[in-house]
C-alpha cells in the first residue's frame, strides 16, 4: 500500500519586492511520507512554511521543484479528490449562503443524489454543532463558528485523508475540546489526518508523529517518543512530611526545589545526582515519597530549541541559490 | 458538466442575493415613464423612440451586468478565499471557469429575457393605443419580431464581454480589470475605424499599432444592428448567423486563454 502522502523534496519560491526580482523560498526540500492512519502533526512557528506545504499539497499553489503524492496519485488528481477533505487556514465561505446550502452545495460538487446530500448536511452540522443555526447565513456567524462549517465541509466525503490548516484557530476551550474529539474519532475509524497547528498542547494530544518545520525546512520529524524519550534532563521527586533540616540538607543536589504545601516538597533533580541516593537519605529522616518522574524535554522546549538552533540564516543562503538558479 | 452546472448555478444565486435583479426595477420605471412621457411630447415617432430607448438600455444595463460581475467572478473567490475550499473539491480549474462564465451567462439571459418581455408590454400597450392608421406611418410594427435579433446580437456582444472581463479576472485586480475590460469594449466599438487607421495618421508606428489593435480587440460594432431593425431595415439571417459564429469564436479563444493562466496561476 503506497503511503497516503508523499512529498519529496517539495520547494516553493517566490519573487518578492516591487521589481519581483528578490527570492524568497517559502519551503525548502521538504521531504515526508505519512502512512494511512497516522495523525501527523505539521508544527512550526508563524510563517515557517507550514500553510505553504498545505496549500502546494492541495494544489492551490504550483511547487518550484520537488513533487508530492496523496494516496499514491500526484496532488492535483480530480479523482482523487473525491477521497480527501481540507480545511483552510482562517476558512472563509459565501457570505450570503447558510451553511446548509454552502455544504448542499459542496455535496452537489461531489457529485451525491439529492437524499445523500440532505443526509450528509445534516449529520455533519449536527456533528460539527450547527445543527440549529444551519439555516443562518454565515455573514452573521462568529469566527469559531465558520471554523465549524469549515471543519464540517472538509469531511462532508467521508474522505480518507484529511488536511486540516490550524484547525483550533478562532475556538473557544469548548470547541477545541470537540474538534479534539472529533480528530480521536477520526483516527479511530482509521482516517490518515495531516494537521498544521503552532499549539503544541494539541500535537502532544492528537499526534502519533510530529514534523517540525523552521523557515521552511522540516527541522525534526517523528514520533513524539523518539523525539523527547532520550532526552531526559534530571528527576522530579515529590517528597512530603519533609523537615527544614533534611532540606538544607540536601538543597544543593537539587536545581529547584517547590514548596506544594507545608512539608510537601517538589525537588528537581540534576542527572549528577542519582535520584535513588537523595531518596535514601530523605526517607532515612521520615519524608515519605509521593513520586519519582523523569524531566523530560516538553515539546514545546523541544520546538524553542530548534528554531534557535535553525536561526535566522536558514532560508538567506537557499534563497541566494534561487536567485543564482533563476538567472 | 456536473461541475460546472453547479458553480453555474452558484454565480447565478450569487448575482439574485447580490440584488442585481434590481436593475431590472430600473429599467422597468425608466421605460414606462419615458412612454408615458414620450406620449405626451411626440406624435408618431414614440414607438420608434421606446424601441431605441428599450434597445439601448437593455444593451448598456447587460454591459453594467458584464462587466461588474464578470471582473468579480474569479476575482471575488480569491480574495475572500472561499477559492481554497472549493478548488478541493473534485472539480478542475477549467471547470471553474467554465462554471463561472455559463454562470454569469445564465445570469446574463434572464435579464435580458426580462428587459425584452418588458420592452414588449409596453410597445404592445402603445401599439393597443394607437389607431391602425397611424400604425400605418410606422417604419416597423410596434411588435415587431425583428427585435429579437438586436436582442440576441446584443446577447452574443455581452457573452463576449463577459468573456473579456473574465479573462482579466484571472490575472488581475478587479478594478484593472474594468478598467480593461472597459477600454476593449469602447476600442471594440470603433473596431473598424482602427483597421483603415494609415490613412488619416502619418505615424507607420501609430498605423501598425492601430493594425496590431484590430487584429486583437473584436469587432464588437458588428454586433450592433439596434438602428436598422429599429427602421424596419432587414437584417439577414445570413448575417446573424457569421455574426454569431465570429463571436463564438473569439469567446472559446478568451476563455481558452483565460483557462490556460487560470491554470498556472498560484493563490498566496
Amino acid at each position: 500500500m503506497p503511503p497516503a502522502i508523499r512529498i519529496e523534496e517539495l520547494t516553493k519560491d517566490y519573487a518578492v519586492g516591487f521589481w519581483r526580482k528578490r527570492p524568497y523560498r517559502a519551503l525548502d526540500r521538504l521531504s515526508l511520507e505519512i502512512e494511512p492512519g497516522e495523525v501527523f502533526g505539521f508544527l512550526g512557528p508563524n510563517g515557517a512554511g507550514k500553510t505553504t506545504t498545505l496549500k502546494l499539497l492541495m494544489q492551490l499553489i504550483f511547487p518550484s521543484s520537488g513533487r508530492a503524492e496523496i494516496l499514491g496519485r500526484p496532488v492535483g488528481d480530480v479523482p482523487t479528490k473525491h477521497r480527501i477533505g481540507y480545511l483552510p487556514e482562517n476558512p472563509s465561505f459565501y457570505e450570503y449562503l447558510t451553511a446548509e446550502e454552502l455544504l448542499t452545495y459542496f455535496a452537489e460538487l461531489f457529485g451525491y443524489p439529492a437524499a445523500e446530500r440532505r443526509r450528509r448536511v445534516g449529520v455533519m452540522l449536527d456533528r460539527v454543532g450547527l445543527g440549529a443555526e444551519r439555516r443562518l447565513q454565515i455573514r452573521k456567524y462568529s469566527k469559531g463558528m465558520v471554523q465549524r462549517v469549515g471543519i464540517a465541509q472538509a469531511l462532508l466525503n467521508d474522505p480518507d485523508v484529511i488536511f486540516l490548516d490550524e484547525p483550533m484557530s478562532g475556538l473557544d476551550p469548548l470547541g477545541r475540546r470537540d474538534i479534539r474529539t472529533l480528530i480521536l474519532e477520526l483516527r479511530d475509524q482509521g482516517r490518515t489526518i495531516f494537521f498544521s497547528s503552532h499549539i503544541l498542547a494539541d500535537a502532544e494530544a492528537l499526534c502519533s508523529r510530529v514534523g517540525v518545520v523552521v523557515r521552511g525546512r522540516l527541522a525534526a520529524s517523528g514520533s513524539l517518543n523518539d523525539m523527547l524519550a532520550f532526552d531526559v534532563r534530571g528527576w522530579e521527586l515529590v517528597v512530603s512530611d519533609l523537615d527544614p533540616q533534611t532540606l538544607v540538607r540536601v538543597r544543593p543536589a537539587a536545581r529547584r526545589v517547590t514548596e506544594i504545601s507545608p512539608g510537601r516538597y517538589a525537588l528537581e533533580l540534576s542527572l549528577d545526582h542519582p535520584p535513588e541516593r537523595v531518596l535514601a537519605d530523605l526517607v532515612s529522616t521520615g519524608a515519605r515519597l509521593v513520586s519519582l518522574n523523569p524531566v523530560r524535554e516538553t515539546l514545546e522546549e523541544f520546538f524553542v530549541r530548534r528554531v534557535a538552533e535553525m536561526g535566522t540564516g536558514a532560508r538567506a543562503p537557499h534563497a541566494q541559490e534561487a536567485s543564482r538558479a533563476g538567472g | 458538466m456536473r461541475a460546472v452546472s453547479r458553480i453555474a448555478a452558484s454565480v447565478f444565486r450569487e448575482s439574485v442575493r447580490d440584488r442585481v435583479p434590481y436593475n431590472l426595477v430600473l429599467f422597468a420605471i425608466l421605460l414606462i415613464s419615458s412612454s408615458l412621457l414620450l406620449g405626451q411630447l411626440t406624435a408618431g415617432q414614440d414607438v420608434k423612440i421606446i424601441k431605441d430607448l428599450g434597445l439601448a438600455a437593455t444593451s448598456l444595463f447587460g454591459l453594467f451586468i458584464a462587466i461588474f460581475i464578470g471582473i468579480g467572478l474569479v476575482s471575488k473567490e480569491v480574495d475572500r478565499r472561499s477559492i481554497y475550499a472549493l478548488l478541493a473539491k473534485p472539480i478542475s480549474r477549467t471547470q471553474f471557469i467554465a462554471g463561472k462564465y455559463a454562470g454569469l451567462v445564465l445570469t446574463l439571459a434572464v435579464n435580458l429575457g426580462v428587459m425584452t418581455l418588458a420592452l414588449y408590454v409596453v410597445l404592445g400597450f402603445m401599439t393597443w393605443g394607437t389607431s391602425p392608421e397611424l400604425q400605418s406611418a410606422w417604419d416597423a410594427p410596434g411588435l415587431d419580431p425583428a427585435l429579437m435579433k438586436a436582442v440576441f446580437l446584443t446577447f452574443v456582444q455581452l457573452m463576449l464581454v463577459t468573456a473579456i472581463a473574465l479573462f482579466f479576472s484571472t490575472f488581475s485586480s478587479p478594478l484593472l480589470s474594468a478598467a480593461l475590460t472597459l477600454g476593449f469594449y469602447v476600442v471594440g466599438q470603433f473596431n473598424a475605424d482602427l483597421r483603415n487607421f494609415d490613412t488619416v495618421v502619418d505615424s507607420p508606428t501609430a498605423a501598425r499599432l492601430a493594425r496590431g489593435i484590430y487584429h486583437v480587440v473584436p469587432d464588437l460594432s458588428a454586433f450592433d444592428v439596434k438602428l436598422q431593425v429599429v427602421h424596419g431595415l432587414p437584417v439577414p439571417a445570413g448575417y446573424l448567423a457569421a455574426t454569431t459564429a465570429y463571436g463564438l469564436l473569439y469567446i472559446t479563444a478568451i476563455l481558452l486563454v483565460a483557462t490556460f493562466i487560470f491554470s498556472r496561476r498560484d493563490f498566496k
